[in-house]
């Protein structure tokens, strides 16, 4: 069984590698977060899960630092969430694949690793980490959906961020690589990365240390998949998530 | 394509004009086509290029994610100034060089100034194209800014109807343009040996504009956006 961080916080005072207080986010006329409170320790796992439109993506683009708050802070390795520090510190793997698709696997991962001040030699690595080394002077424009999003992936490993944050980084993979992936990111936060993964599917939380359950941009539960199945009483993931939105639209039938 | 478009149409330039009389003691008209050619090109194709890369990169996402890097904003638009840039460059010495020897166009100034303001002009299309492309949804958007601020330029800066005969309003709004400023120095090099005053004047005149219009394209990338 995985720590988790929240365990963790409790034992020791360590500061958290992420700190949401608060976080309210109005994107238009909808409020995409309302009044969401995280703490996130430091080599964690933390799944950020809900159905599509229920805040996942915002919340990560404000840890990031691209998103424009409307209230609460954000903080990031003990620091305002986007600060000029930070951008070396923190790697960004966004939801749809984001790399050059004129250009070549290895000629993407090296522009990334130039931007963070790398040299070639970690562009090799990262592309070998994502086990694209057959593929490494492939077009990325003809590569598959999942390779694209490995290429993107390197991109972000190739800095060696302290904290890596990715949205819905297995969607569309088959299932022997995202096996393949969740062992890399256990991998990445036993040497001490702290991860923040989103992810629609259920079934992924099980990789997690710690989850938190969003819905309509409200979190419903930060918990442990452990605690969600004692909590709730059901062995599927799924069918706990289930019951615990059940829970939060009718408390007073509960 | 880039490279060898440009010089293709001035060729065709020179074929049309072959057999156009012209009063003798005066400039040629090829050579004055080709002149305005020379520094119409460079704009306009740079224009586009920047505007429908940068829109690309706007849409795809790429940009979001590398102003999450340590990249700085500046550093950003001044790559793409000069890639841009040194690709206006290759496609200017081209034409230039083939407009000055194998067409024999025939300026009074050196082909050095001509040349000069080919690539100021490049770096001014750079420089619309990064502003405008803040602005385009879609790349078909970011094409159609072409006719919104590159022919009205074109239009009013002196070359289809001679600046001075314009309406006074249109003079004023001509006054605002910088392609008016680009043209009027091409042709002050035709026509004077030396850089004169005005020309240098108008050069200048350009580059700000150019500067300017980066300036404001700087503004555009948003670290944080809603």
């Amino acid at each position: 069984m995985m720590t988790s961080s929240r365990d963790e916080l409790h034992r020791n005072a360590a500061p958290p590698a992420v700190s949401v207080e608060h976080l309210t986010v109005v994107r238009g006329k909808r409020t995409a977060l309302d009044d969401v409170t995280v703490h996130i320790a430091t080599g964690s796992i933390t799944g950020i899960l809900g159905p599509s439109g229920c805040g996942k993506t915002t919340l990560i683009r404000s840890i990031v630092g691209t998103q424009v708050i409307t209230g609460g802070t954000v903080t990031v390795l003990s620091r305002p969430a986007g600060s000029a520090d930070l951008r070396h510190r923190v790697g960004y793997v966004t939801q749809d694949p984001t790399v050059y698709q004129d250009l070549r696997v290895v000629d993407n991962v090296r522009y990334f690793a130039s931007l963070y001040g790398n040299g070639a030699a970690a562009a090799d690595e990262a592309i070998a980490n994502v086990g694209l080394v057959d593929h490494r002077t492939a077009l990325c424009g003809n590569l598959s959906g999942g390779q694209r999003t490995r290429v993107s992936l390197a991109c972000a490993l190739v800095a060696h961020p302290e904290v890596l944050v990715l949205d819905e980084p297995t969607v569309g993979l088959d299932p022997v690589l995202r096996v393949d992936l969740w062992e890399q990111f256990r991998h990445l936060a036993r040497r001490g990365t702290t991860l923040l993964v989103s992810s629609h599917v259920m079934d992924e939380a099980d990789h997690c240390g710690d989850l938190l359950l969003l819905r309509e941009g409200r979190l419903l539960a930060y918990t442990t998949p452990t605690q969600l199945r004692e909590d709730t009483g059901c062995q599927s993931l799924e069918e706990a998530f289930l019951s615990v939105i059940r829970r939060s639209t009718a408390p007073a039938l509960g | 394509m880039i490279l060898v478009v440009p010089s293709l149409v001035i060729a065709l330039m020179y074929f049309m004009f072959s057999d156009v009389p012209h009063l003798p003691g005066t400039p040629s008209p090829f050579d004055n086509a080709c002149l305005i050619m020379l520094g119409v090109f460079p704009l306009v194709v740079m224009f586009l290029i920047t505007s429908i890369t940068m829109q690309r990169e706007r849409a795809s996402g790429t940009l979001e994610r590398i102003l999450t890097t340590p990249l700085r904003r500046l550093d950003l638009l001044a790559a793409y100034g000069t890639a841009f840039s040194l690709a206006a460059a290759a496609q200017a010495t081209l034409a230039c060089v083939i407009s000055f020897w194998l067409l024999g166009l025939d300026t009074a100034g050196s082909p050095a100034l001509v040349f000069a303001i080919a690539i100021v002009n490049a770096v001014l299309g750079v420089g619309l194209g990064l502003l405008c492309s803040a602005f385009a949804r879609t790349e078909f958007q970011a094409v159609q800014f072409m006719p919104v601020v590159v022919v009205p330029q074109l239009l009013l800066c002196g070359i289809v109807v001679p600046r001075d005969v314009l309406p006074d309003w249109l003079q004023w709004i001509s006054n605002a343009m910088p392609a008016s400023y680009a043209l009027e120095a091409l042709r002050e090099v035709g026509a004077h040996a030396d850089l004169t005053a005005t020309a240098a004047r108008d050069i200048a005149i350009v580059v700000a504009f150019a500067a300017v219009a980066m300036g404001l394209a700087a503004a555009t990338l948003r670290r944080r956006t809603p």
